[in-house]
This record gives C-alpha cells, structure tokens and sequence, in this order.
C-alpha cells in the first residue's frame, strides 16, 4: 500500500505527502527516539505521539516511508514545512497506537 | 594512502529542536557520494545518536565525517563534563538526561548502545571536566 492511500482510508488525515507513492513496508510504534533509531527499518510506518521537530530527523536516518501521529496528535509548530521540505510523508489519526498499527498491518 | 572525502560540523548545544543537522547533511552528502545504502543509514544513525549526546550532555561540539576508500570514519569531540563510568554509559537503559530532555522523546539510554551496534568499531576518550572523543568506524 502506498502512503497516498493510507492517507485516503478513513480515520487519517495527510498533513503532509511530499513523497505520497512511497511503498509501506511493514511497521514500528514507539515514541522513545533511540528506540525507533535502533529498531525502525527503511520503509516502515512508524506510529508514535511524538510531535517535535526531533522525529523529522529520525524519519528522515531511518528512512520510514511515513511517521504516523497516532492520539489526534498535531505535529508542533514548524514540523509540517520541515518535513515538506525533506521528503517526509506525515499523516495523522484520532486512532490509539494499538488501533491504528493493527489496521495499517491489516492493509499491507 | 587513497584519496578521502572530508566534512566538519559544528554542533549547536543549545538549540534541541534543530538537533540531527549534521547527520541529515551527512547522510545526503554520502549518497551524493554513490556510498552503498545499508552504510549511509549505519552511519548517520551512529553519528545522530552522537550528535544528539553532544547536545543533550555537552553542550554542544564538532563533527568530523572522512570518507575513505572503503569505510567511513565519524568523529565527534565536545568540551563538555566527560563520561565519568563507561561501561555503565554503555548500558542499555542508563541515562542521566533530565526530565525536559526525556519529554521530548530521549533519554532511553540506548544512543550509546546504538553507536555501537551499527558501527565496526568505536573508541570512547574522556576526560572528566575536559570533554569526550567519539571515533567510529563504518565499513562497507
Ligand atoms: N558526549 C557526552 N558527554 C557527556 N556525557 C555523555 C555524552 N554522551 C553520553 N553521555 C552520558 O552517557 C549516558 C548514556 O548515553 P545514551 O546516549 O546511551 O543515552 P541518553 O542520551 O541518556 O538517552 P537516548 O540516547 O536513549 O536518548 C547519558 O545519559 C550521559 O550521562
Ligand atoms: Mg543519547
């Protein structure tokens, strides 16, 4: 499944899809950043309630395909044209981690 | 001795949100330089976790990157406290980052783990009070 149509299912919302036909390959929840650097692989979802700048630079060296902001998690002020800028796919859910990670397993 | 290909970074100690500068240039420069895929994301995520250090608990410092023929070098001097245990900095879970810190998503304790596992080879040097010397090596 690509990043575009995970963000057309309903229950997320793109906040921002620069590379909307990145294929997702599987996937990781954490929230602890040195966690998803040692455990995150290229191309995965990764779904977290993180939302400061900091998790820009980890999706980019982790090369997730997209960071996922589970909770209704809005990304902090500045994140959005960071990500644009670099490549990063965002998408965002009212869903818990649990919620959204057993969908997005279901759908690739 | 081969040619090599050199980058120097300074890094901010006191701005968090910009934190990771360094190693997202060097990841870009590295595939700019055809380096193998599986290398660039060894090393810029050896050399993140260490900028991040540098950051959290240095105050900041400066980040050498050399590319040589076939491995790549990181080097990372601050001129903060130093590491006063090693081993015990070593270990998984074991952080002293303070709570402002944790909240924004560090603090595992797992940078320095991280460093060492997805590099050939890391060499600590501190010094109480003078600061501390990261070296790292990726080959590929
Ligand atoms: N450059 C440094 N200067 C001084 N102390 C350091 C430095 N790097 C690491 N340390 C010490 O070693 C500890 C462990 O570092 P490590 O990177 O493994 O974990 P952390 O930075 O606390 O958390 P995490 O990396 O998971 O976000 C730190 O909490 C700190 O006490
Ligand atoms: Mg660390």
């Amino acid at each position: 499944m690509t990043v575009k149509e995970l963000a057309e299912r309903e229950g997320f919302t793109p906040v921002c899809l620069p590379d909307p036909e990145r294929v997702i390959e599987g996937g990781y929840c954490g929230d602890l950043l040195s966690w998803v650097m040692g455990r995150a692989k290229s191309s995965q979802a990764w779904i977290t309630i993180m939302s400061n700048m900091n998790i820009a630079a980890v999706a980019t060296l982790c090369d997730v395909a997209v960071i996922v902001l589970s909770e209704n998690v809005s990304p902090d002020d500045g994140v959005k044209e960071t990500a644009e800028a670099r490549g990063i796919n965002i998408i965002k859910t009212p869903m818990a981690t649990f919620e959204a990670a057993a969908l997005i397993s279901s759908l690739i | 001795m081969s040619e090599s290909v050199r980058f120097r970074f300074n890094v901010d100690g006191s701005n968090f949100t910009t934190a990771g500068q360094a190693s997202v240039q060097v990841k870009k420069n590295l595939r700019e330089l055809g380096i193998p895929a599986e290398a660039i994301r060894r090393v810029s995520i050896a050399m993140y976790e260490g900028e991040i250090n540098m950051v959290i608990h240095a105050h900041g410092g400066e980040a050498e990157v050399i590319v040589f023929e076939d491995r790549i070098e990181i080097i990372l001097s601050d001129h903060g406290p130093g590491i006063p245990n090693i081993e015990l900095a070593m270990k998984e879970g074991y952080s002293t980052a303070p709570d402002n810190i944790r909240s924004l998503g560090f603090g595992a304790g797992m940078g320095l783990p991280n460093m060492k596992r997805y590099t050939d080879d890391m060499k600590i040097d501190t010094e109480l009070g003078k600061g501390t010397t990261i070296t790292m090596t990726v080959k590929f």
